[in-house]
């Protein structure tokens, strides 16, 4: 399996709770709490989950932003955290990030050219120094901007835009791995359109492979080759697009399946949604056992006791992953075709 | 069809989205500042100052050290407008002359301030954690001492002598009033680069692998320190008027240097006899106050968004 290019095992990221004049610490918000998955070269694996689930806290992770309680990242076999100051210099030009919202992920004081020519500033060995500007320039065609709005300020780009510039800042050194973390959450349906067409456009031009977090459903499987679905701070699901949309084995994400509208007036009603009760559980102090337990309909004492854990499970056509004792298919929505 | 639709979007995102949008913080400021008079009353008051304090002779052909007296004590009149003190010193000249230790006192103790509070307040919000709460502390310390009190303590511990020479004595005050006025900026600068400090932008500069120094460089300082340059502005005026505190007080400038507050108080005793020796320094005093404190406010008005 040497196709697989970046992996997490078992990550952890807890945050100390601190109460009291002293700050001691009372408890820790488990906001990633052991999630393994891998990704392989050139494929874009979709994360899904509602808000506060971890999605994002997971990204930062695999960019390092933040450093694991627990666990490891791998890219090309390589753990992460072990990397010294100047391999992890090295590493970052393979694994790069593209923000959720274009309004606070580029610096308003610097030009167009000047942020997505900073790369090249950091790794100045990339491209001598007459050669940025030119390369800056062919960024933003490829990304489908104006080169010659290079000396605007991000103000003067509307949304779609901003973000189209977030990705040229990313995709600027070439990397392998591009975390995108909610890149769309934040546009306008049109222009999540428009976005995504790019990122997919990419992908095919330059072989990157993406961890699509996002908590839009149709999007993550428009783009996703595969996708993980997670629920306060564990991967519920993991599978093929098709495997996780067509035959789910995880109650939450048959739940979440039957939100999705269908664009079907004549299905309206006849679709068996599953309404959930009561709210996610504080991940401060999360449910034993299963996690879901508490809103699950199928919920019995095993999953009071014990943790279910991710491993494949039969979903009546082949098998995917799941963490459910209780794991099997259920038809969400009446096909129309 | 499908075509159809994907130009019709792509126009509609790509017109320029903003002939109203503010430019940025700055430009905005100025297109606000340019029309507001008070702006241009103080700043113009603030160059005639500086100028004054540059090159004094440009204003008057008198000597400042130059006591004739038998003159002591003249009035008013056409020949020496501001008249003469007791010892016969020029008073018009002696108070052109006085601008540059106030000057020189107010913009080097506040650029002292700015560097040592922006430094502080940014390696304490940056970093974070153990060394924030040390730094911060150490603040509230220096945040404890009363300005005057602290002062008047720290220039009679150090008195000058007879042969310290000009810049050790305006030195001195830069120094006492530096070491009190910086926790004010150290705690703005804090809290400012606080709020910049979780943007996404930071976040990705570090993604990019770029060094700490890079990331305070070309991201948190160009988007903090519009607080701090409003701040110290009003600063400056404070600290003319700490020093004149202090030289009345007989313990901030001296002898060599000329200064209104050492006027001021050389006048107190007269001030029956000679009333005028009171006040042509106090007026030039408060005006440089004013002007530097107006300013302040009308910058501090321009940058602040809710006053619009």
């Amino acid at each position: 399996m040497s196709d697989i290019i970046l992996e997490g095992k078992d990550l952890k990221k807890y945050y100390p709770i601190k109460t009291g004049v002293l700050r001691r610490t009372t408890g820790h918000v488990k906001a990633v709490d052991g999630v393994s998955f891998e990704l392989r070269k050139g494929e874009t694996l979709g994360i899904v989950g509602e808000s506060g689930c971890g999605k994002s806290t997971l990204g930062r992770l695999l960019m390092r932003l933040e450093e694991p309680t627990d666990g490891h990242v791998f890219f090309g076999g390589e753990d992460m955290a072990k990397a010294s100051t100047s391999q992890m210099r090295k590493l970052r030009r393979d694994i790069q990030i593209v923000f959720q919202d274009p309004y606070t992920s580029l610096n308003p004081r610097m030009t167009v050219g000047d942020i997505v020519g900073e790369p090249f500033e950091i790794h100045s060995d990339v491209i001598p120094k007459g050669g940025r500007r030119k390369r800056v320039q062919e960024l933003l065609d490829l990304v489908g901007l104006n080169p010659e709005h290079i000396n605007r300020y991000p103000h003067q780009f509307s949304g779609g835009q901003r973000q189209r510039i977030g990705i040229a800042r990313g995709i600027a050194l070439n990397p392998k791995v591009l975390i995108c973390d909610e890149p769309v959450s934040a546009l306008d349906v049109s222009v999540q359109a428009q976005v995504v067409n790019l990122l997919e456009k990419l992908q095919n031009e330059l072989g990157l492979a993406y961890v699509f977090i996002a908590h839009d459903l149709s999007v993550v499987r428009h783009i996703s080759d595969r996708v993980g679905v997670m629920y306060l701070g564990k991967l519920v699901e993991l599978g093929e697009e098709d495997q996780v949309y067509e035959h789910p084995t995880h109650p939450y994400t048959q739940a979440l399946l039957s939100a999705v509208p269908v664009p079907d007036p004549t299905l309206r009603g006849k679709r068996d949604q599953i309404v959930l009760v009561g709210d996610v559980p504080s991940p401060a102090n999360p449910p034993s056992g299963c996690r879901f337990h508490t809103r699950c309909w199928r919920a019995q004492d095993v999953c009071k006791a014990e943790e279910p854990i991710l491993q494949d499970r039969p979903d009546g056509v082949t098998q995917h992953r799941s963490a459910c004792h209780f794991a099997e298919p259920r038809t969400v929505v009446e096909r129309s075709e | 069809m499908t075509d159809n639709v994907r130009t019709v979007v792509e126009t509609t995102e790509k017109e320029p989205a903003d002939k109203d949008v503010p430019r940025s913080l700055f430009s905005d400021a100025w297109r606000e500042l340019k029309h507001r008079p008070m702006f241009w009353i103080s700043l113009g008051m603030i160059l005639f100052f500086v100028v004054m304090a540059a090159v004094p002779s440009l204003f008057t052909r008198g000597d400042p050290t130059e006591a004739i007296l038998k003159l002591g004590s003249t009035p008013p009149s056409s020949s020496q407008w501001f008249g003469r003190d007791l010892q016969g010193y020029d008073i018009y000249t002696r108070t052109i002359y006085g601008a540059r230790a106030s000057i020189l006192v107010g913009v080097f103790a506040t650029l002292l301030t700015s560097a040592i509070g922006v430094v502080i307040g940014v390696i304490a919000a940056f970093y974070g954690g153990i060394l924030d709460t040390i730094m911060m502390r150490i603040t509230d310390i220096f945040f404890a001492i009363p300005f005057l009190l602290g002062g008047i303590l720290f220039m009679s511990s150090f008195p000058n002598t007879k042969d310290s020479t000009y810049f050790a004595v305006v030195g001195k005050v830069v120094l006492v009033l530096s070491i009190l006025g910086w926790p004010s900026i150290a705690r703005l600068m804090r809290g400012s680069v606080l709020q910049v400090k979780p943007n996404d932008y930071v976040q990705a500069a570090r993604a990019l692998g770029a060094s700490p120094w890079r990331v305070i460089r070309s991201h948190i300082l160009p988007n903090a320190w519009a607080p701090v340059i409003v701040v110290s502005m009003i600063n400056l005026g404070a600290f003319i008027s700490a020093e004149a505190s202090l030289s009345f007080l007989g313990i901030g400038l001296t002898y060599p240097a000329i200064s209104w507050g050492v006027a001021i108080s050389d006048a107190l005793t007269y001030i029956r006899t000679a009333p005028w020796m009171l006040l042509f320094p106090s007026l030039f005093l408060s005006l440089a106050v004013l002007a530097f404190i107006m300013l302040g406010d009308v910058i501090r008005d321009a940058f602040d968004p809710k006053t619009r």
